[in-house]
Protein backbone atom coordinates (compact mmCIF):
# COMPACT_ATOMS: atom_id res chain seq x y z
CA UNK A 1 0.00 0.00 0.00
CA UNK A 2 2.67 1.66 0.17
CA UNK A 3 2.34 2.86 -3.31
CA UNK A 4 -1.04 5.03 -2.43
CA UNK A 5 1.28 7.27 -0.65
CA UNK A 6 2.83 8.15 -4.08
CA UNK A 7 -0.79 8.63 -5.91
CA UNK A 8 -0.24 12.23 -6.85
CA UNK A 9 2.55 14.61 -7.47
CA UNK A 10 2.00 17.09 -4.24
CA UNK A 11 2.09 13.96 -2.06
CA UNK A 12 5.01 12.04 -3.55
CA UNK A 13 6.77 15.81 -3.03
CA UNK A 14 5.71 15.08 0.20
CA UNK A 15 7.34 11.99 0.81
CA UNK A 16 9.74 12.52 -0.72
CA UNK A 17 11.03 15.39 0.98
CA UNK A 18 10.08 14.10 4.25
CA UNK A 19 12.36 10.82 3.37
CA UNK A 20 15.56 13.11 2.17
CA UNK A 21 16.59 13.48 5.79
CA UNK A 22 18.84 10.87 7.74
CA UNK A 23 16.88 11.63 11.29
CA UNK A 24 13.63 11.28 9.61
CA UNK A 25 14.23 8.47 7.91
CA UNK A 26 15.65 6.74 10.96
CA UNK A 27 12.28 7.88 12.94
CA UNK A 28 10.28 5.97 10.04
CA UNK A 29 12.09 3.13 10.86
CA UNK A 30 12.15 2.83 14.66
CA UNK A 31 8.63 4.01 14.07
CA UNK A 32 7.95 0.69 12.15
CA UNK A 33 9.21 -1.68 14.71
CA UNK A 34 6.14 0.11 17.27
CA UNK A 35 5.83 3.23 18.84
CA UNK A 36 8.05 5.10 20.49
CA UNK A 37 7.03 8.82 22.37
CA UNK A 38 8.44 11.54 20.86
CA UNK A 39 11.12 12.45 23.66
CA UNK A 40 12.30 8.64 23.62
CA UNK A 41 12.82 8.91 20.12
CA UNK A 42 14.53 12.41 20.89
CA UNK A 43 17.09 10.38 22.88
CA UNK A 44 18.36 8.78 20.32
CA UNK A 45 19.53 12.27 18.57
CA UNK A 46 22.22 15.02 19.27
CA UNK A 47 19.47 18.00 18.79
CA UNK A 48 16.50 19.05 21.17
CA UNK A 49 13.67 17.94 21.55
CA UNK A 50 12.07 20.53 19.49
CA UNK A 51 14.24 19.52 16.49
CA UNK A 52 13.02 16.03 16.84
CA UNK A 53 9.30 17.29 17.32
CA UNK A 54 9.79 19.29 14.12
CA UNK A 55 11.05 16.26 12.49
CA UNK A 56 8.11 14.31 13.41
CA UNK A 57 6.13 16.76 12.26
CA UNK A 58 7.14 16.86 8.75
CA UNK A 59 6.40 13.02 8.49
CA UNK A 60 2.94 13.60 9.89
CA UNK A 61 2.23 15.90 7.26
CA UNK A 62 3.48 13.07 4.67
CA UNK A 63 1.71 10.99 5.80
CA UNK A 64 4.34 8.65 7.31
CA UNK A 65 3.75 8.51 10.76
CA UNK A 66 0.60 9.32 13.14
CA UNK A 67 1.24 11.15 16.61
CA UNK A 68 -1.14 10.31 19.34
CA UNK A 69 -1.61 11.45 22.57
CA UNK A 70 -2.04 9.41 25.72
CA UNK A 71 -1.79 10.57 29.07
CA UNK A 72 1.19 12.98 29.14
CA UNK A 73 3.04 11.17 26.52
CA UNK A 74 2.88 11.86 22.21
CA UNK A 75 3.64 8.13 20.98
CA UNK A 76 4.42 8.24 17.03
CA UNK A 77 3.90 5.23 15.05
CA UNK A 78 3.65 4.43 11.49
CA UNK A 79 0.57 3.55 10.22
CA UNK A 80 1.36 3.36 6.31
CA UNK A 81 -0.71 0.75 5.91
CA UNK A 82 -3.99 1.53 7.98
CA UNK A 83 -5.68 4.86 8.67
CA UNK A 84 -3.27 6.79 5.80
CA UNK A 85 -3.74 4.17 3.33
CA UNK A 86 -7.80 4.54 3.85
CA UNK A 87 -7.15 8.21 3.18
CA UNK A 88 -5.22 7.92 0.09
CA UNK A 89 -7.59 5.73 -1.15
CA UNK A 90 -10.40 8.23 -0.30
CA UNK A 91 -9.10 10.74 -2.30
CA UNK A 92 -8.47 8.81 -5.19
CA UNK A 93 -11.88 7.60 -5.06
CA UNK A 94 -12.97 11.40 -4.78
CA UNK A 95 -11.08 12.18 -8.06
CA UNK A 96 -12.87 9.37 -9.54
CA UNK A 97 -16.13 10.76 -8.37
CA UNK A 98 -15.45 14.20 -9.54
CA UNK A 99 -14.24 13.56 -12.67
CA UNK A 100 -17.48 11.51 -13.16
CA UNK A 101 -20.15 14.17 -12.03
CA UNK A 102 -18.14 16.44 -14.47
CA UNK A 103 -19.76 14.11 -16.92
CA UNK A 104 -22.91 14.07 -15.23
CA UNK A 105 -23.14 18.08 -15.81
CA UNK A 106 -22.04 17.68 -19.43
CA UNK A 107 -24.94 15.09 -19.69
CA UNK A 108 -27.46 17.43 -18.28
CA UNK A 109 -26.43 19.88 -20.36
CA UNK A 110 -27.93 18.32 -23.51
CA UNK B 1 -17.46 22.99 -10.59
CA UNK B 2 -20.27 21.41 -9.55
CA UNK B 3 -18.98 20.05 -6.48
CA UNK B 4 -19.48 21.91 -3.24
CA UNK B 5 -18.87 19.41 -0.88
CA UNK B 6 -16.64 16.15 0.04
CA UNK B 7 -16.55 14.42 3.18
CA UNK B 8 -14.65 11.63 3.67
CA UNK B 9 -13.93 9.47 6.88
CA UNK B 10 -10.62 6.95 6.58
CA UNK B 11 -12.16 4.83 9.59
CA UNK B 12 -15.68 4.76 8.57
CA UNK B 13 -14.65 4.02 5.10
CA UNK B 14 -17.02 6.40 4.00
CA UNK B 15 -17.20 9.15 1.50
CA UNK B 16 -20.22 11.45 1.07
CA UNK B 17 -19.72 13.62 -2.19
CA UNK B 18 -22.70 16.85 -2.87
CA UNK B 19 -22.84 18.52 -5.35
CA UNK B 20 -25.25 21.32 -6.94
CA UNK B 21 -27.44 21.90 -10.41
CA UNK B 22 -29.74 24.39 -12.30
CA UNK B 23 -31.29 21.64 -13.39
CA UNK B 24 -34.54 20.55 -11.73
CA UNK B 25 -34.70 17.30 -9.52
CA UNK B 26 -36.67 15.58 -12.20
CA UNK B 27 -34.48 16.03 -14.89
CA UNK B 28 -31.16 15.14 -12.60
CA UNK B 29 -33.23 12.05 -11.57
CA UNK B 30 -33.13 11.22 -15.68
CA UNK B 31 -29.89 10.34 -15.95
CA UNK B 32 -29.67 8.12 -13.39
CA UNK B 33 -33.08 6.46 -14.32
CA UNK B 34 -32.62 6.47 -18.46
CA UNK B 35 -29.89 3.79 -19.15
CA UNK B 36 -28.93 5.88 -22.07
CA UNK B 37 -28.81 9.65 -20.23
CA UNK B 38 -26.69 6.75 -17.68
CA UNK B 39 -24.28 6.04 -20.00
CA UNK B 40 -23.10 9.12 -21.06
CA UNK B 41 -21.80 9.99 -17.59
CA UNK B 42 -21.05 6.33 -15.68
CA UNK B 43 -17.57 5.40 -17.14
CA UNK B 44 -14.92 7.44 -17.57
CA UNK B 45 -14.26 9.00 -20.95
CA UNK B 46 -11.47 6.44 -21.98
CA UNK B 47 -14.28 3.30 -20.94
CA UNK B 48 -17.68 4.32 -21.82
CA UNK B 49 -20.71 2.50 -20.28
CA UNK B 50 -23.15 0.29 -21.60
CA UNK B 51 -26.27 -0.71 -19.72
CA UNK B 52 -27.16 -4.17 -20.79
CA UNK B 53 -29.86 -4.30 -18.37
CA UNK B 54 -31.61 -1.43 -15.97
CA UNK B 55 -34.16 -1.85 -13.98
CA UNK B 56 -34.74 0.88 -10.95
CA UNK B 57 -36.65 -1.90 -8.64
CA UNK B 58 -35.80 -3.30 -5.39
CA UNK B 59 -34.32 -6.43 -5.67
CA UNK B 60 -33.87 -5.93 -9.44
CA UNK B 61 -30.12 -5.70 -10.89
CA UNK B 62 -28.38 -2.99 -13.56
CA UNK B 63 -25.80 -4.59 -15.44
CA UNK B 64 -23.15 -2.73 -17.27
CA UNK B 65 -19.62 -3.39 -19.36
CA UNK B 66 -17.38 -0.70 -19.52
CA UNK B 67 -15.68 -0.59 -23.16
CA UNK B 68 -11.96 0.12 -22.96
CA UNK B 69 -9.88 1.43 -25.67
CA UNK B 70 -8.53 -1.86 -27.31
CA UNK B 71 -12.28 -3.15 -27.45
CA UNK B 72 -11.71 -4.37 -23.92
CA UNK B 73 -14.73 -5.15 -21.76
CA UNK B 74 -15.02 -4.62 -17.92
CA UNK B 75 -18.13 -5.99 -16.19
CA UNK B 76 -19.99 -4.39 -13.42
CA UNK B 77 -23.95 -3.96 -11.63
CA UNK B 78 -25.75 -2.44 -9.49
CA UNK B 79 -28.25 -4.05 -7.00
CA UNK B 80 -31.04 -2.13 -6.46
CA UNK B 81 -31.86 -1.80 -3.01
CA UNK B 82 -34.43 0.82 -2.71
CA UNK B 83 -35.89 3.67 -4.58
CA UNK B 84 -37.79 6.23 -4.33
CA UNK B 85 -38.79 8.23 -7.63
CA UNK B 86 -37.14 11.34 -8.41
CA UNK B 87 -35.80 11.67 -4.83
CA UNK B 88 -33.41 8.67 -3.32
CA UNK B 89 -31.93 5.65 -4.52
CA UNK B 90 -29.64 2.90 -2.54
CA UNK B 91 -27.90 0.08 -4.27
CA UNK B 92 -24.74 -2.05 -4.10
CA UNK B 93 -22.19 -1.31 -6.90
CA UNK B 94 -19.90 -4.29 -7.83
CA UNK B 95 -17.52 -5.18 -10.69
CA UNK B 96 -17.84 -8.81 -12.32
CA UNK B 97 -20.18 -10.27 -14.83
CA UNK B 98 -21.93 -12.25 -12.26
CA UNK B 99 -24.29 -9.69 -10.63
CA UNK B 100 -24.87 -10.08 -6.82
CA UNK B 101 -21.32 -10.89 -5.70
CA UNK B 102 -21.08 -14.68 -7.00
CA UNK B 103 -17.71 -13.58 -8.20
CA UNK B 104 -16.91 -13.00 -4.65
CA UNK B 105 -15.77 -9.15 -5.78
CA UNK B 106 -15.74 -6.39 -3.09
CA UNK B 107 -18.63 -4.38 -3.51
CA UNK B 108 -19.65 -0.78 -2.18
CA UNK B 109 -23.10 0.35 -0.83
CA UNK B 110 -24.07 4.22 -2.97
CA UNK B 111 -26.89 5.90 -1.80
CA UNK B 112 -27.86 8.94 -3.62
CA UNK B 113 -30.50 12.17 -2.73
CA UNK B 114 -31.59 14.51 -4.79
CA UNK B 115 -33.37 17.29 -2.99
CA UNK B 116 -34.80 20.71 -4.10
CA UNK B 117 -32.83 23.76 -3.60
CA UNK B 118 -34.38 27.29 -2.87
CA UNK B 119 -33.80 28.65 -6.16
CA UNK B 120 -35.08 25.98 -8.05
CA UNK B 121 -31.84 23.82 -8.78
CA UNK B 122 -30.65 20.36 -7.09
CA UNK B 123 -28.89 19.41 -4.55
CA UNK B 124 -27.33 15.55 -5.27
CA UNK B 125 -25.65 13.56 -2.31
CA UNK B 126 -23.79 10.43 -3.12
CA UNK B 127 -22.83 8.43 -0.30
CA UNK B 128 -20.37 5.72 -0.79
CA UNK B 129 -19.54 3.10 2.05
CA UNK B 130 -16.85 0.74 1.53
CA UNK B 131 -17.52 -3.12 3.49
CA UNK B 132 -13.34 -2.97 4.38
CA UNK B 133 -10.00 -1.53 3.88
CA UNK B 134 -9.19 -4.53 1.60
CA UNK B 135 -12.53 -4.53 -0.57
CA UNK B 136 -11.48 -0.95 -1.03
CA UNK B 137 -7.58 -1.31 -2.38
CA UNK B 138 -9.08 -3.78 -4.58
CA UNK B 139 -11.64 -1.12 -6.07
CA UNK B 140 -10.08 2.02 -6.06
CA UNK B 141 -6.38 0.82 -6.85
CA UNK B 142 -6.90 -1.37 -10.15
CA UNK B 143 -4.41 -0.46 -12.77
CA UNK B 144 -1.29 1.45 -11.19
CA UNK B 145 0.63 2.96 -13.86
CA UNK B 146 4.18 2.38 -14.46
CA UNK B 147 5.87 5.74 -13.00
CA UNK B 148 4.23 4.76 -9.85
CA UNK B 149 5.33 1.53 -9.17
CA UNK B 150 9.15 2.78 -10.34
CA UNK B 151 8.31 5.37 -7.63
CA UNK B 152 7.08 2.87 -5.12
CA UNK B 153 10.74 0.85 -5.72
CA UNK B 154 12.51 4.08 -4.84
CA UNK B 155 10.72 4.42 -1.72
CA UNK B 156 11.10 0.93 -0.48
CA UNK B 157 15.13 1.48 -1.36
CA UNK B 158 15.13 4.26 1.04
CA UNK B 159 13.46 2.87 3.93
CA UNK B 160 15.35 -0.43 3.48
CA UNK B 161 18.90 1.79 3.68
CA UNK B 162 21.23 2.36 6.83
Amino acid sequence: MVVDLLADDARADLVFNALADPTRRDIVRRAMQGEHSVSDLAGNYAMSFAAVQKHVAVLQRAGLVTKERRGRAQLVHTDIDAIRAATLLLDRFEELWRARLDQFDEALAD
Amino acid sequence: MTVTDVEKNAEALTMKITSEYDAPVERCWQLWADPRQLERWWGPPTYPATFVEHELAPGCFATYFMTGPDGDRSHGWWRIVSVEAPRSLELEDGFGDEPGNAGGMPMTRMSVHLTERPDGGTRMTIESTFPSREAMEQLISMGMDQGMQEALGQIEAVLAGT
